[in-house]
């Protein structure tokens, strides 16, 4: 019983923290410190609510969650010997677990399969379509009068821009831009975002869920600028990033865009430079970060 | 082989009517193409849906499945992320905005272009 109750609790922790974490301002002076955060409040919520309802189910056999769901499939492929039967609550708990335990995989890996499949055909049309431009070697070159810009990620990742955003940069701006880029494909921040559109997809009634991905989006946006201020100037990035807003050469559909992108709160990050986290903090939080994914293992391993 | 994949494309997109796999071969210019080479990439754009074929007599006929301008549109819909999912597919540098939002956008334009 004591392991499922912690699982519970910190299934509850991971929610709270979610919560919080959604409405908490330190995180945009610490971007990446702030997706690692996310990063283990997702995993271990997905981890300690599966656990809980499992480790309650297999309560009985008294070996914990991990070692009673291994025991339980062996039993159920033999036949069932050597186990004794489970009553309601717990064969309900057993459903709910599995059950959730399936969706959560199964959504990470159709939202994988779906995401490389969108990227081969993208690809596919870019090799068609996409020129190369002399003056900016390296980058393809879609001809359309829209402002995008964009990087479509992979092991040979490509940064791809349009006519559109050629004749509205000046040529500092779109270095800018192009770090930007190369800074989402350096860091791989697709990987980050992948499990986050995927819960949201399969949770799109969830608030918590939602603002986690749109505040995992943001601060990835943020990670990339941080990146980016490095090799140009964040003047002309934050520049580039209005003339971005505010191109609406193509129509945007109703609804599509919330009432904050959070445009503006990248280009005041780069106009007044926020001074850094205190390190002691960032490192207190990465640490509470490790800690939080190790204890959901562990306790899937807790006998009760 | 996306070099010719391209210049096919390029053909077929200029071309009104269906052309056979030899006419596709003839417009090819500066190379000197064997007409199974020809062949073959025809075959591939067909099974990736970027051609359609129908029989004419012995020979196949060529056309594009979509114009130039609809393969940009697709591009474009999902550089700018309006295909409506989100999903983590591309990474992009930022989206239009509209509304309220885009005015105070324009302002803040005008007053880093003015300092």
């Amino acid at each position: 019983m004591i392991a499922a109750a912690a699982l519970a609790a910190l299934a509850i922790v991971c929610a709270v923290g979610a919560w919080r974490l959604n409405s908490a301002r330190w995180t945009t002076r610490a971007p990446h410190t702030a997706v690692v955060l996310w990063q283990a409040l997702g995993v271990t919520w997905g981890l300690a609510t599966t656990g809980a309802l499992l480790a309650y189910a297999f309560e009985p056999y008294g070996k914990g969650a991990l070692l009673g769901l291994r025991d339980f499939l062996v039993a159920a492929y033999t036949g069932g010997h050597g186990t004794m039967p489970l009553d309601l609550p717990h064969v309900l708990a057993l459903i709910a677990g599995m059950t959730m335990f399936t969706v959560l995989v199964a959504v990470l890996v159709g939202a994988t399969f779906q995401t490389l499949r969108a990227r081969r055909r993208h690809r596919m049309l870019l090799a068609l379509i996409a020129r190369d431009e002399p003056g900016v070697p390296g980058v393809r070159v879609v001809d359309h009068p829209g402002a995008a810009a964009y990087c479509v990620p992979g092991l040979r990742s490509q940064v791809v821009v349009s006519a559109g955003t050629l004749a509205l940069l000046s040529p500092d701006e779109l270095t800018a831009v192009l770090a930007h880029e190369a800074a989402h494909a350096r860091e791989r921040h697709d990987l980050v975002l992948l499990p986050f559109a995927a819960l949201c997809r399969a949770m799109p009634f969830s608030g918590v869920v939602r603002g986690a991905q749109s505040s995992v989006e943001l601060l990835i946006e943020m990670a990339a600028d941080d990146r980016a201020r490095r090799f140009c100037s964040p003047r002309r990035l934050a520049t580039a990033l209005l003339r971005f807003g505010t191109a609406g050469s193509v129509p945007t559909p109703s609804g599509a865009l919330g009432a904050n992108s959070g445009v503006m709160a990248r280009v005041e990050r780069l106009i007044t430079p926020q001074s850094a986290l205190p390190r002691r903090f960032r490192i207190s939080v990465v640490g509470f970060a490790v800690m939080l994914s190790a204890s959901a293992p562990l306790l899937w391993l807790l006998p009760s | 082989m996306g070099e010719l994949e391209r210049s096919i494309m390029d053909i077929l997109w200029a071309q009104n009517s269906p052309v056979t796999a030899r006419e596709v071969g003839r417009l090819i210019e500066g190379r000197d193409l064997a007409p199974t080479t020809v062949m073959t990439v025809l075959d591939r754009l067909t099974r990736k849906g970027f051609l359609i074929r129908t029989r004419d007599g012995r020979a196949w006929r060529y056309q594009s499945a979509g114009t130039r301008d609809t393969y940009v549109a697709e591009l474009m819909l999902e550089a700018l992320g309006m295909t409506g999912d989100r999903d983590a597919a591309l990474t992009r540098f930022a989206q239009a905005v509209s509304g309220s939002e885009a005015e105070i956008l324009r302002k803040a334009l005008t007053e880093l272009e003015e300092e």
